[in-house]
C-alpha cells in the first residue's frame, strides 16, 4: 500500500527535510554570520519542534487507519541496474514510527538543552548544522524502507558523530577521537554491506517488505546463508552500537560537547543497531544460531561494560560505559525475539540515559563555569572534584535520581518494566535452551552492579563533603532553565515511560507489545514456544528487583564519599581496581594486536613498496620514460631525410606484397 | 621462358631498390628508379606471352611515361642544385620538422 | 643482372650511367627472345638513345664527371639496404614462380602467330589505335605537360 497524499502519513518526508533545512541554513549561518546565535536557535530547535509535532500527527493519523502493512512512500528511482530496483522510499509502520518519535522527541529537548549549554561557544552555528544533519540522518536511517536507503542514514550518522564527537577538533585528543569511532564504525559497515550483498544475491531484492515475504522460502531456517547474513548485520550492530568487540570507540567519544553524547551515544545513533535487528527479525528467528550469538554479545557486553563503570571517575565515562551495558540488554531482548522488550528498553533508555547526561551536562557547566571564575584549571568531569552539589543543584540531583532509579530497575519507574521484560523473556527461553539461562544471569549480575556504580556515581557527585576548592565552590548554582527545563520532561518521561508496555502481569494492557505485533508477528511465529507461569514471573520479578536494591544498598554503605580527595591528589590504583580503571587494557591490546601491525604494514609495504616502487616509479615514471622512448623513436621518422623516408617506403611495399602473396610459395 | 624471365625481373627490381636506398647521389638514384622501370616493362612482356598483345602496349606506355618522367624529374634537380650547390641526399632535408 | 649491379655499386656517376646502358641493351636482347622485337627496338631508341643522354648531358652539367668521393651511405644504410633488398627477393619469389590459371593463358606461339598475321609493329599498333586509344591520347598530353613543366623547372628566371 503506497502512501497516500491526503493523509497525513504521507506527511512523513516533512521531518527529515526540515532537519535537513536547518542544516543548510545554520551551516551557511556558520559560514556567514557565525554570531547570530539567536537566529541558529530558534532554527536548529524549531525544525526539531516541528519535526516532532508533524510525527505525532502521522502517528495519529497511522493510528486512525489501522493498516495491514506497511505504508511505503516512494520518492524516486534510485538504483535501477538489471535485475535491481532500489527506490529512495521511506516505510511508515509501527517500528519505525516508534523510532520517529523518540527521535524526534528526545531530539527536541537536547537540542532545547543545547541553547544553553553551548551559548558561550564560538562554533555555535556550526553546532547546531551538525546536529540538525544528524538528526536528518538519523531520520533516514529509521524512516528507510530498503536496506540501502537506511545504509545511507546508517553511514550519515557516523559521519555525524565524527564531526560531532571531534568538535572542538583542535585538540588532537578530540580528533583522534572522532577519528576512532568512524573507523570503528566502518569496521563494522563492511559488515552491514557484506549481509546486503547477500541478501540481494539470494532474495533479489533489497526492500524491506520483499526480502521479509520471500525469506521463509528463498532461505533455509538454521541454514549457512541465513546465519552468514544475520551474523553479517549484527558486525554492523556491533560497530554502531558499541558491543564487543567494538566497542571501545564509544568512551573516547565523550570528548564531544555532552549534548551530543546525550542525543548520539545515549538516545539514537548507538541504537540504530538495535533498531536493525528488530526490523531483521524475521531473519534473525530464522538463525537461531545468530540469535544466541546477540544474545549472547549483549549479555556479555552488558556485564563487562558494568565491570569497568565500577571504577571510573570521569562522569561521562561512567554513563558512557552504562550506555554499552544497557545496550547490551537491549540486543539481549531482540535476540531472545522479545523485540517489543528490546524497543521498550531502547525507548525508556532514551528517556533516562538522556535525562542521565544532560544532567551531567548540567554539572559540568557548573563546574566549568566555578573553575572559569576561579580561575582554575581542573578537570571539570572528575568526580573527585565534586561532592555534595545537591546543596548547589538540588533539581538537577533530584531528576538524575530519579534517571538511577529507572536504570537500576527499581518499580515503578520505566526502566523496571523494561529491563524486567528482558530478563523475563530471556529466562523464559532459557527453560526451552539452557544456554538463555547464562543469559539471563549474566543479565542479573550486571543488573546488580548498575545499581551499584549508577549510586556510586551519584554519591560521589552529589553528596557527601564537597571537593572543589573554596575559590570555586562560592561559583557553583544551578543550570539555567533553559537547561533543566528538558531535564524535568525527561524525568516525567523515565518516571511515566513505564506506561508504555506494563505487561499482563500486572494487568497492563502491554500496549507497545500489541502496537508492534504486526511487524514482530511474522519473527515471532517461527519462535519456540516458551511460557511461564505467574508464579515464575512474579519470582523474577521479585529476585530483579532485590538485586537492585541490593546494589544501590552495599554502594550506600560500602563507598565512603568522605574518604575521597580531590583528583590532583588522588592516589593510584593497585590491583584488580587497576584493571578496572584501564578498561581491562582492552584498548591497549587492540593497539598492540592490531593498530601497530596494519600501521607498520601501510607504511612498510604499501608505501614504500607499492606506492613508491611499483606505482610511482613504474607505472608514473614508467608511463613518461615511454612516452619519451616512443618520441625518440618516432624521430627518425620526421628527419627530414628523404634517405629515410624512401627506406619506409620500401618496408610498406614489402608489407603489402607480403600481405598479398601471404604464404603462397 | 616466362619463369626465368620473371625471376630475371624480380632480380632487377631488387637491384634497383637497394640501389636507391643506399646512394645518396640524386642522380644515380634517379638511375636507378629506371631500372625499376625497366624491370617491370620486362615482367610486362613476358607476361605478353600468355596474355596477349596488350602486354607489349603497355610496356609503350610505360616508356612515354618514364621519358615524361625522366625530364621533369632532371629539371627538378638541377633546379634543387642551383640552391643548395649539391646533389646529395643528406642535403635535402627541408622537409625536418622543427 | 651483372651490369645491373655494377650499375649501382659504381663510384663515378658517369660509369654508373654507361653501365645502365649497358643494362637497357641486355633487356632489349631479352626482348626480342620474347617475341617483342619492335619493344626492342624501341627501347634501344628511346630508352638508351634519348633518355640515358639526357642523363648524361645532366651530369655534365652539374660537373659530376670526376668520380667524387663515395656516396654510398655508411655500413648502416648497406645493411638496411641488403635487409629490405633480401626480404624482397624472398617475397617476390612466389610471384616469379607463379602459374596462371588455364582460362587467362593462350596458347603458346600466339603471339608469334599474331606477329605473323599482322607484321610486328602491326601487332602492336593495332590495339593501340583501337583498344587504347584514350590512353594513347592521354599519354601525348602527359609529356605535353612534361616537357612544359621542365623547361619551367630549369628555368634561371620566370
Amino acid at each position: 500500500m503506497t502512501a497516500d497524499a491526503g493523509t497525513s502519513i504521507g506527511l512523513v518526508w516533512v521531518p527529515p527535510a526540515l532537519a535537513l533545512l536547518g542544516f543548510v541554513l545554520n551551516g551557511t549561518i556558520a559560514f556567514v554570520r557565525p554570531q547570530a546565535k539567536t537566529a541558529v536557535s530558534i532554527i536548529g530547535a524549531g525544525v526539531l519542534l516541528a519535526g516532532f509535532a508533524v510525527a505525532v500527527t502521522i502517528f495519529t493519523g497511522f493510528a486512525a487507519l489501522h493498516p495491514e502493512a506497511a505504508v511505503v512512500a516512494r520518492y524516486w528511482s534510485w538504483i535501477p541496474v538489471g535485475t535491481l530496483q532500489v527506490d529512495f522510499a521511506f516505510q511508515v509502520d509501527q517500528l519505525s514510527l516508534v523510532m520517529l518519535l523518540v527521535v524526534t522527541g528526545v531530539g527536541s529537548l537536547i537540542h532545547l538543552f543545547s541553547i544553553g549549554y553551548m551559548k558561550a561557544d564560538p562554533g555555535y552555528a556550526r553546532y547546531f548544522a551538525y546536529l540538525n544533519l544528524f538528526v536528518f540522518f538519523m531520520l533516514v536511517l529509521v524512516l528507510g524502507a530498503n536496506f540501502p536507503v537506511m545504509f545511507v542514514g546508517w553511514e550519515g550518522v557516523g559521519l555525524c558523530s565524527y564531526l560531532l564527537i571531534g568538535f572542538w577538533f583542535s585538540e588532537k585528543a578530540n580528533a583522534d577521537a572522532g577519528r576512532k569511532a568512524f573507523i570503528m564504525n566502518r569496521i563494522g559497515d563492511f559488515g552491514f554491506m557484506v549481509a546486503m550483498f547477500i541478501i540481494f544475491w539470494v532474495t533479489g531484492s533489497l526492500d524491506f517488505a520483499t526480502v521479509f515475504a520471500a525469506a521463509p522460502t528463498a532461505l533455509t531456517a538454521g541454514g549457512g546463508a541465513i546465519t552468514a547474513i544475520t551474523l553479517f548485520l549484527f558486525l554492523g550492530c556491533t560497530g554502531k552500537s558499541a558491543q564487543i568487540p567494538l566497542y571501545t570507540w564509544l568512551p573516547d567519544a565523550m570528548a564531544g560537547p555532552t549534548p551530543v553524547s546525550a542525543l548520539i551515544h545515549a538516545a539514537t545513533m548507538v541504537t540504530a543497531g538495535v533498531y536493525l535487528v528488530a526490523r531483521c527479525n524475521l531473519l534473525f528467528a530464522m538463525a537461531p544460531v545468530s540469535s544466541a550469538v546477540v544474545a549472547g554479545v549483549g549479555a556479555l557486553t552488558a556485564l563487562f561494560a558494568a565491570t569497568i563503570a565500577l571504577k571510573q571517575w570521569d562522569i561521562k565515562k561512567v554513563l558512557a560505559y552504562s550506555t554499552i551495558s544497557q545496550l547490551g540488554y537491549m540486543f539481549v531482548g531482540v535476540g531472545t525475539g522479545a523485540i517489543s522488550a528490546g524497543v521498550f528498553h531502547l525507548a525508556t533508555h532514551a528517556f533516562f540515559k538522556a535525562l542521565l547526561f544532560l544532567g551531567s551536562g548540567s554539572v559540568i557547566f557548573a563546574m566549568h563555569r566555578a573553575y572559569h571564575h576561579a580561575h582554575l584549571h581542573d578537570d571539570a568531569q572528575d568526580m573527585r572534584n565534586m561532592g555534595g552539589l545537591r546543596r548547589w543543584m538540588p533539581w538537577t540531583s533530584a531528576l538524575m535520581w530519579i534517571a538511577t532509579l529507572a536504570i537500576a530497575g527499581i518499580p515503578p519507574f520505566s526502566g523496571f518494566f523494561s529491563k524486567d521484560e528482558i530478563l523475563a523473556a530471556a529466562f523464559a527461553r532459557g527453560t526451552a535452551q539452557p544456554i538463555w539461562l547464562l543469559f539471563w544471569a549474566l543479565g542479573l549480575i550486571a543488573a546488580l552492579l548498575t545499581a551499584f556504580y549508577m549510586t556510586r556515581m551519584m554519591l560521589y557527585t552529589f553528596h557527601g563533603p564537597n571537593r572543589t576548592g573554596d575559590g570555586a565552590r562560592e561559583h557553583l548554582h544551578e543550570a539555567p532553565w533553559i537547561m533543566t527545563g528538558p531535564l524535568v520532561v525527561l524525568g516525567m518521561l523515565s518516571v511515566a515511560g513505564g506506561l508504555l508496555n506494563i505487561p499482563e502481569l500486572y494487568k497492563g494492557g502491554a500496549w507497545l507489545h500489541h502496537w508492534l505485533e504486526p511487524v514482530t508477528a511474522p519473527g515471532a511465529a517461527l519462535l519456540p514456544e516458551t511460557h511461564l507461569s505467574h508464579g515464575t514471573e512474579w519470582a523474577l520479578v521479585g529476585v530483579a528487583v532485590v538485586v537492585a536494591l541490593a546494589g544501590i544498598a552495599g554502594a550506600w554503605r560500602l563507598l565512603k564519599p568522605e574518604s575521597l580527595v580531590p583528583a590532583p591528589q588522588s592516589p593510584e590504583e593497585r590491583g584488580f581496581e587497576r584493571i578496572l580503571r584501564n578498561k581491562w587494557y582492552v584498548d591497549e591490546i587492540y593497539d598492540a594486536l592490531i593498530v601497530r601491525p596494519l600501521v607498520w604494514l601501510s607504511r612498510e609495504v604499501l608505501w614504500k613498496r607499492i606506492d613508491q616502487g611499483a606505482i610511482d616509479a613504474g607505472a608514473v615514471n614508467g608511463a613518461a620514460r615511454g612516452a619519451r622512448a616512443a618520441g625518440w623513436a618516432n624521430r627518425w621518422l620526421q628527419t627530414g631525410q628523404v634517405g629515410v623516408y624512401v627506406a619506409a617506403f620500401v618496408v610498406g611495399v614489402l608489407l603489402l606484397l607480403w600481405r598479398a602473396v601471404g604464404g603462397r610459395s | 621462358m616466362l619463369n626465368p624471365a620473371l625471376s630475371v625481373s624480380a632480380v632487377l627490381f631488387t637491384l634497383g631498390v637497394a640501389g636507391v636506398l643506399f646512394r645518396r647521389n640524386a642522380i644515380i638514384i634517379f638511375m636507378c628508379v629506371e631500372l625499376m622501370l625497366n624491370a617491370v616493362n620486362l615482367t610486362f612482356v613476358a607476361l605478353a606471352q600468355v596474355i596477349g598483345v596488350g602486354g607489349q602496349v603497355f610496356v609503350l606506355f610505360v616508356m612515354a611515361v618514364a621519358a615524361a618522367e625522366a625530364a621533369v624529374g632532371l629539371a627538378i634537380i638541377l633546379a634543387v642544385y642551383r640552391h643548395k650547390q649539391s646533389v646529395s641526399l643528406q642535403n635535402m632535408n627541408l622537409l625536418k620538422d622543427g | 643482372m651483372l651490369s645491373a649491379l655494377l650499375c649501382i655499386t659504381r663510384r663515378n656517376p658517369v660509369a654508373s650511367a654507361l653501365w645502365l646502358v649497358v643494362t637497357l641493351f641486355a633487356l632489349a636482347g631479352l626482348f626480342v627472345l620474347l617475341d617483342a622485337q619492335f619493344i626492342a627496338v624501341l627501347q634501344v631508341l628511346v630508352y638508351a638513345g634519348a633518355i640515358m643522354v639526357l642523363f648524361l648531358f645532366v651530369i655534365m652539367l652539374l660537373n659530376l664527371g670526376r668520380p667524387g668521393p663515395s656516396d654510398i651511405k655508411g655500413p648502416a644504410g648497406v645493411l638496411t639496404a641488403v635487409v629490405l633488398a633480401g626480404a624482397m627477393l624472398v617475397l617476390l619469389r612466389p610471384v616469379s614462380n607463379a602459374a596462371l590459371s588455364e582460362g587467362v593463358t593462350l596458347p603458346p606461339g600466339s603471339v608469334a602467330a599474331l606477329q605473323q598475321q599482322q607484321g610486328i609493329v602491326g601487332s602492336v599498333a593495332g590495339p593501340l589505335f583501337e583498344a587504347y586509344l584514350v590512353p594513347f591520347e592521354i599519354a601525348s598530353v602527359l609529356l605535353l605537360a612534361a616537357i612544359v613543366g621542365a623547361v619551367v623547372l630549369a628555368k634561371r628566371k620566370l
